[in-house]
């Protein structure tokens, strides 16, 4: 045969096979539709090659020791920063020799001193942070070379590297003053946030996976609640009021929508939370003291759509995930007619925002599993730092005798050794 | 920042008092109750105290924290924006405020603080919103159904014998809504005793679309129950002869006009091959007591204390069928009901048809696929078999296929409930032309004893039920022609000769 037919008939046999794989999944086996991100598929993108993270030895008291007094840590949503550690431990991305390193990572627990109830308590957190990168910065001449620029560090607490859980202290604090020039790998985030500093990478929170697996129930059960949510509307301890407590949004639902009967939503705890997040259609996911919760991973993984009422809210790996195409956004000031913005979403696109929930390389990016699977939350956030490399001469590395770092900032509290 | 007053003194004013914010942030003194209660020393005091004096009036009357809105609008300097949305509890809403801790970042449209909490004028749900949701949700779960459902859903062939009496009506009613809910292809044989009766077709009718297939059979419905379980074996073979005839193709479902359905059901079924069971549950209607119905289930060690005995396939561990469960009928001996309409248990027979279904080929003549553990349908009618169980169908039961996690989920329930079988019922109940009997209704709740054939609680409850409605309707047109009662002897309703 001619060349020319050869490749005309080439060029047609694939065109139709794209015109075909292209369609709307419909006559799949698993209709699932690929996630194009804004940089192309990256969420399948393998960062083993890419980067090389070189991990700091630290002593054991700041990670291994706390999380022996207290392994609850592994548990709550805080445990990526432990998980992280774990994995690039054993991850191919690891390097011994620090000079080849593009990236330094520094072990700090810094999210695991707990109250009898669990929660996590920042006083300490910024001390120890502190006393982490000064014993860094001594023994090994790479924080000086850059004063941090080419290190990053989990921080996966309510505000990230500010250190406390209530808005307005860990506003008046900012983030950390030592963290200035590293990379921040952190949930929290809101634009135009003094907590969240650009180029930082945002991570989901921690779900525990194997739960989510145990109570997964059979996908022809028929959806059939249309909105479900389980959680606090007004929180009586700190807020009896309301107001302050999601800046309000969340006890403007319970007003608006307590008796609607599409709307099923209360404070209760069922045991059936996972099974019957299956059998909704759409999930809230409002702000609570902080934007961001675990409710958005749990719908991911669930297959309900998530309808996000946070204003200005970053959500996890969003230069990967198209998160507008995928779920619901609702202004805060829009929520009374929730209900009307709800109704008129046409069918088509929430059958289309299934299919995207559906994709398995999406609940995968969402997830942190044991041990590390391809295109989980882990690789996510390699594939966020590999993207920042190579790293910019200029601004990264310090010219001799330069340095920008106030080793003194901030309260004085702060500056005890830990 | 929040500063709590610490309440002096435990009098109603001191609530008040310790909630009002003082991130109002101005030269705002709160007066404390020892202000209010110890001799006011000057002018600004008099003032402060006239003043919150006049709020908690205000308060108490309006039924909110009148202060705050009207310290706010007094003192207030920066102002975002005033929604004047009140809610009737106590919920106000305030304009955002801008607190000392202001972290209004240029270009930031979130600040930190006390927000209001936004009630919409009614905040009640929209039934045009209601519906749109309510078609969302059906699209949602027929894509469901395409992709996790049955692939390629086989029609559904159901086989009813029926008979008129009262509660016919009520019975065939409810199946038919059952199979119009189905979502697939359906064919109704539906066999009468006594005949094809205009009564029947009308109720049929009703479905408007639904493929019926009405026939008649000429035996008239006996009144005794082991007669009435003969005839509908019987009546069940001749359905089963109409498919055979007509080559209908699909699934048999013996579908009893009183048993009740559940929509799994029909979707478990379309995984049957040939012949396959289901575990039915059966309500045995009883005038005694539960314990009657407790002690009935001694056959079902292995499901726990439930009230209500299950017939049907049994498994063991590695989901093969090894048996049946049948219903244990020696805890009603000698007092089941004989005859229908009786005062006592109605039992059910030791394997419910009901609980059988089988692909429709197998009854076909001359099919060449047919398994060789099928009886001919002939074969059986010949030697006189087919009143045994179901399981008269094959000449091997161990092929029959559990259906419903192995008999474990109960999709069908089997129930017989019926009026004596010389009860009246207006025909087709439309009572036409309408009653002119008035009747003081009765206030009692038992029944008042009166001779004649039918039974007291009926010809009471009836004839109160319907006077009760008579009156509704309003008593002086009818009276007129109170001098007619006595010519319509056709009305169908036996009156209590205690009427007036």
């Amino acid at each position: 045969m001619k060349p020319w037919v050869r490749v005309s008939s080439f060029l047609l046999v694939s065109l139709l096979v794209s015109g075909i794989g292209g369609a709307d999944g419909v006559h799949q086996p698993q209709p699932t539709e690929r996630i194009s991100g804004s940089a192309g598929d990256v969420l399948e993108d393998d960062p083993v090659g890419r980067l090389k993270v070189f991990v700091y030895e630290l002593p054991s008291k700041y990670n291994k020791r706390i999380l022996q007094k207290d392994p609850r840590c592994l548990n709550h949503m805080f445990a990526a920063e432990i998980f992280m550690h774990k994995f690039l431990l054993s991850s191919p991305v690891r390097t011994l020799n620090p000079e080849e390193a593009d990236w330094f990572y520094t072990p700090a627990y810094t999210t695991c001193h707990l109250t009898k109830s669990g929660l996590p308590l920042p006083f300490k957190s910024p001390r120890m942070m502190r006393s982490a990168i000064l014993l860094i910065s001594s023994k090994w001449p790479y924080w000086n070379r850059t004063e941090g620029a080419d290190h990053f560090f989990v921080v996966p607490h309510d505000f990230g590297a500010c250190f406390h859980y209530q808005e307005e202290k860990a506003i008046e604090r900012g983030i950390l003053p030592l963290l200035q020039r590293a990379t921040l790998v952190q949930t929290f985030g809101q634009q135009n946030h003094v907590c969240l500093k650009e180029g930082s990478i945002n991570i989901p929170p921690y779900a525990p996976q194997q739960k989510m697996q145990d109570h997964l129930i059979s996908p022809d059960t028929p959806r059939s609640i249309f909105v479900y949510f389980r959680g606090l509307f007004y929180d009586m301890s700190n807020d009896p009021e309301g107001g302050y407590y999601a800046r309000g949004a969340r006890a403007s639902v319970w007003e608006n929508f307590k008796d609607n009967p599409l709307f099923d939503i209360s404070t209760e705890h069922p045991s059936t939370y996972y099974e019957d997040m299956q059998r909704a259609i759409f999930c809230l996911c409002p702000l609570g003291w902080a934007p961001w919760s675990p409710r958005l991973v749990e719908g991911v993984i669930f297959g309900c759509i998530p309808v996000i009422i946070a204003d200005d809210i970053v959500l996890p790996f969003a230069d990967a995930i198209p998160w507008e195409e995928i779920g619901v956004f609702v202004a805060e000031k829009d929520v009374p007619k929730l209900d009307t913005i709800l109704t008129s979403i046409s069918p088509e696109v929430v059958l289309r925002k299934q299919r995207l929930l559906a994709n398995p390389s999406m609940k995968q990016a969402m997830l942190f599993p044991q041990p590390a699977q391809p295109g989980d939350a882990f690789h996510q956030i390699l594939n966020g730092l590999a993207r920042k490399l190579p790293h910019n001469k200029n601004k990264v590395y310090l010219k001799p005798g330069e340095k920008t770092l106030n080793w003194t900032a901030g309260p004085v509290v702060d500056l005890k050794p830990w | 920042m929040l500063k709590q007053h610490v309440p002096r003194r435990g009098n109603s004013f001191t609530r008040q008092n310790s909630n009002l914010d003082s991130s109002l942030s101005t030269a705002v003194t709160v007066t404390t109750t020892e202000t209010f209660l110890s001799i006011p020393k000057s002018t600004a005091s008099i003032f402060w105290t006239f003043l919150h004096t006049a709020c908690c009036i205000g308060s108490l009357i309006f039924g909110f924290r009148f202060s705050r809105v009207a310290f706010f609008l007094l003192f207030s300097s920066s102002l975002s924006s005033i929604t004047p949305i009140l809610h009737h509890t106590a919920d106000v809403f305030l304009p955002t405020l801008s607190s000392a801790n202001h972290t209004a970042v240029p270009g930031s449209r979130v600040v930190v603080g006390r927000h209001g909490i936004r009630i919409r004028p009614w905040p009640h749900p929209n039934p045009a919103e209601v519906m749109t949701a309510h078609a969302i949700i059906d699209r949602v779960q027929k894509e469901q159904r395409l992709q996790y459902g049955v692939r390629n859903p086989r029609s559904v062939i159901a086989i009813t014998p029926t008979y008129v009496r009262t509660f016919q009506t009520l019975h065939l009613t409810g199946l038919m809504h059952s199979l119009m809910l189905l979502p697939y292809n359906l064919t109704w044989v539906v066999v009468e005793a006594g005949g094809v009766s205009n009564e029947t077709k009308q109720l049929l009718e009703r479905t408007g679309f639904l493929n019926t297939i009405h026939i008649g059979i000429d035996d008239e419905m006996p009144v005794e129950w082991e007669g009435r379980h003969r005839l509908e074996v019987k009546m069940r073979f001749k359905g089963l002869r109409e498919v055979r005839e007509r080559r209908l193709d699909g699934i048999v479902v013996f579908a009893d006009d009183s048993n009740m359905h559940s929509m799994e059901m029909f979707d478990e079924i379309q995984k049957v091959n040939w012949f396959g069971a289901l575990s039915v549950g059966i309500l045995a209607q009883t005038g005694k007591s539960n314990s009657m119905l407790q002690r009935g289930e001694k056959n079902e060690p292995e499901k726990g204390n439930h009230p209500v005995p299950v017939q049907g396939p049994a498994c063991n561990s590695s989901q093969r069928l090894v048996g049946w469960h049948t219903f244990n009928n020696l805890p009603y001996a000698g007092q089941s009901a004989i005859l229908v309409g009786d005062d006592a248990t109605v039992l059910p027979t030791n394997l419910e048809w009901s609980g059988f279904v089988l692909n429709s080929r197998l009854v076909w003549k001359d099919f060449k696929d047919k398994p060789e553990w099928v009886r001919d349908l002939d074969e059986i009618e010949k030697n006189g078999d087919q009143f045994g169980n179901p399981l008269v169908l094959v000449k091997d039961s161990s092929f029959v296929e559990p259906l419903g996690n192995c008999g474990r989920k109960v999709m069908l329930w089997w129930l017989r409930v019926e009026a004596r079988s010389d009860s009246k019922f207006p025909p087709g109940w439309v009572i036409d032309p309408p009653l002119e009997v008035v009747v003081p209704a009765r206030h009692t709740p038992w029944p008042i004893r009166v001779p004649g054939n039918l039974s007291a609680k009926l010809s009471s409850s009836v004839s109160s039920g319907f006077a009760r409605a008579k009156r509704i309707k309003g008593r002086s047109s009818r009276s007129r022609r109170a001098s007619r009662r006595r010519k319509h002897g056709s009305h169908s309703i036996q009156r209590n000769p205690n009427e007036k």
